[in-house]
């Protein structure tokens, strides 16, 4: 049987491939903020309770801080840093959506796949998603605004042919 | 961060996966079949959780299965919470694993992890207890196919290098009239006072609890109370109360008898919902 070490990893995120040394049994969490600086992504409680931490994988919500790292070869990971001018960080501007901002990549993240995979989202499916989030700031009513606005947005907007 | 090591293996086939299991055994790896992971990780982060070697069933086609055929409901271990809540095929099911952790968790969180993880809720358990679902096990010595509820005491009941592969519903117990119910201590947050699960079959009510006792039920005791039509519903409920097996949870979320007390509640709300109130 193999030894227990630590493994090249060679990951997909934000569209660049990363190669990192890391152990097979460390979080996506772990290597993405002190193995390769990537550190949107926020430790909150590191129990799967607070969202801080939410990345995608392959466009699915996901807390980093119960996902190892390995799993997530061959996927493709985006954080905080690989969006870019995307709708819903210009809505929590607009909306203020935040105070102190610890849990904001996390909100950002998850609302961000919110919008993708449910534009048509109704009042219980935005609650439902954004219930997996806390601020503890107490945000909620300006985050809700933002998301809202965005998907509002992308309803108003044509299709592309 | 888990603070010890382990080594990580992502099998293709249900064999590759068992043969993995005795030959990490045999090296003292003192292995566990790994779903979701959510379980896993977080208690490894608290030291309630030790293994040297964990193995993904996640790769195994059999375990990502979700196949409505015409008699049958096929669905994988592996399957997330959030796959059978958007595929749908047994809203019963879908109503419990809703109610389940929160939804970004619930995108990693595995009907098979649910179900065979440490902490004894087990909610995705009680639709597939009152659907009487057959449960497919791999393990060394091959595949079994068994009723999920002569398999499941307190815990289900595997054995060493053993792990579910697929559970199996009959289709026309996926659509009968059924009724759930999840109270918290406290609003959507936090671990069930109790979770009621119950479906209507010619005439008969199957139900299942979660919450009440330190493991999720179904008693064949409380249900010939819960559906003996000759008394008043006051006392059937009364008796079905007093046939719950024990010991009754009394904890931080709520008392032995408030406990008991919710539990009756959600009985009347169960038979009225489901037009079983009457006395013959």
């Amino acid at each position: 049987m193999e030894e227990t070490t630590k493994r090249e990893l060679v990951l997909s995120i934000n569209g660049e491939r990363r190669s990192i040394v890391a152990r097979q049994s460390e979080t996506l969490l772990f290597v993405l903020r002190d193995g390769l600086g990537l550190t949107g992504a926020k430790p909150g409680c590191l129990n799967g309770d607070c969202g801080a931490c939410t990345v995608l994988v392959d466009g699915t919500p996901i807390k980093s801080c119960m996902m190892l790292a390995i799993e997530t070869v061959d996927k493709d990971i985006t954080t905080i840093e690989g969006l870019d001018d995307a709708p819903i960080q210009h809505a929590f501007v607009r909306h203020f959506a935040f105070q102190c901002g610890y849990c904001t990549p996390g909100f950002i993240m998850n609302a961000h796949a919110l919008i993708e995979r449910r534009p048509n989202a109704d009042e219980a499916t935005i609650q439902e998603w954004l219930e997996s989030n806390i601020c503890r700031c107490t945000s909620y009513q300006e985050i809700e605004a933002a998301v809202k606005e965005v998907l509002e947005a992308k309803k108003a907007k044509p299709t592309d042919p | 961060m888990v603070p010890f090591d382990f080594a990580y293996y992502r099998p293709q086939s249900i064999t590759e996966a068992t043969a993995l299991f005795a030959a990490l055994e045999r090296d003292g790896k003192r292995p566990l079949y790994y779903g979701g992971g959510t379980e896993i990780i977080t208690l490894s982060r608290l030291n309630l959780v030790r293994t040297a070697a964990v193995i993904d069933i996640k790769a195994i086609p059999e375990c990502r299965a979700l196949d409505v055929g015409h008699d049958s409901l096929v669905l994988g271990a592996a399957l997330s919470l959030a796959e059978l809540e958007e595929a749908n095929p047994f809203p019963l099911l879908t109503k419990a694993a809703r109610e389940v952790a929160d939804r970004t968790a619930r995108n990693q969180i595995t009907l098979g992890g649910n179900i065979c993880g440490q902490i004894f809720y087990r909610e995705t358990a009680l639709p597939l207890f009152v659907a009487e679902a057959d449960a497919i096990i791999a393990g060394p010595y091959g595949i079994r196919q068994c009723r999920f509820l002569d398999l499941f005491h307190q815990q289900l009941q595997l054995g060493r290098g053993e792990f579910v592969v697929q559970f199996k519903v009959d289709r026309a117990a996926a659509t009968l009239p059924h009724f759930h119910r999840k109270r918290r201590k406290q609003g959507e947050v936090g671990y069930p006072l109790v979770t009621i699960v119950a479906l209507k079959k010619d005439g008969t009510v199957r139900v299942a609890l979660s919450g009440v006792c330190p493991f999720p039920f179904r008693s064949a005791e409380v249900e010939a109370h819960v559906n003996d039509r000759s008394r008043p519903v006051g006392e059937r409920i009364q008796a079905a109360v007093d046939a719950f097996p024990r010991p009754i949870l009394h904890d931080i979320e709520g008392s032995a008898d408030y406990r008991l007390f919710v539990a009756a509640q959600l009985l009347e709300d169960m038979l009225g919902e489901l037009g079983d109130r009457e006395t013959v």
